[in-house]
């Protein structure tokens, strides 16, 4: 498996080059890339930050829940880091499997967990303003305080 | 006892910094570090983060350890607009 966070481009020909074997049947690729407008608004660039050491142990622990779930052969997840202008990949998934429907499977699990779960964050530099935005919430079972001590 | 706390996104932005050192008695919980932070940012969201204590998600009755790494995991979600900075 092929699990990384990177400050530079995401060389996807080549990640999904590489993810070809002869048992593959299929590989299916999620190319997340900076949209130019966002809730009507048009996009200069994203900023994205992680907590790096755990943001790369989570997405290690989700290709490798992915294979067991999934029954795929292989799996890549990369993301990006830092300043992305328009049309530039931050996230790349790919995932190789003997057939197509476990490939689409894997590959839309990962791409929808990792926006859950994952501790990364973008910020949208619009041309009248910024905000931190656009991604999922916490799951409850992920959210710190409980019902209880909600204040 | 110390904690290092870590904080991300906008928390990183509102709360000026990205760590330090919070003083806390021991046997001191996630809780008791949250309070801390409500009292610094009082209009912040509280409770729609997620909190890590050495980078594994933790709820809000973990006990914590002297020099144990917290990280502050705002939340992503799109509704956040009125706290950009």
């Amino acid at each position: 498996m092929r699990v990384e966070i990177t400050d530079g481009v995401i060389p996807s020909g080549e990640i999904v080059a590489g993810m070809k074997a002869g048992p593959d049947g299929a590989v299916c690729v999620f190319d997340g890339i900076v949209r130019d407008n966002s809730r009507g608004r048009k996009t200069l660039y994203l900023d994205y930050e992680a907590y790096r050491e755990m943001a790369l142990e989570q997405m290690r622990e989700l290709a490798a829940e992915a294979v067991t779930k999934f029954g795929v052969r292989d799996v890549a997840l990369v993301h990006r880091l830092g300043r992305l202008m328009v049309g530039e990949t931050s996230v790349l998934v790919v995932v190789s499997s003997a057939h197509r429907g476990a490939a689409f499977e894997a590959c839309r699990w990962l791409i929808d967990t990792l926006k859950k779960t994952v501790p990364i964050w973008k910020k949208e530099q619009f041309v009248d303003g910024a905000v931190w935005a656009d991604g999922e919430p916490f799951p409850d079972e992920i959210i710190a305080a409980s019902p209880e001590t909600r204040g | 006892m110390r904690v290092r706390v870590l904080y991300f996104g906008v928390l990183r932005e509102r709360l000026g910094g990205s760590q330090e050192w919070v003083g806390l008695v021991e046997g001191a919980t996630v809780a008791e570090v949250l309070n801390v932070y409500r009292e610094r940012l009082v209009d912040f969201p509280w409770d729609s983060i997620a909190v890590a204590v050495n980078q594994e998600y933790a709820k809000a009755d973990v006990v914590l350890e002297e020099g144990d790494e917290l990280a502050l995991l705002p939340p992503v979600s799109g509704g956040l607009e009125r706290y950009a900075g």
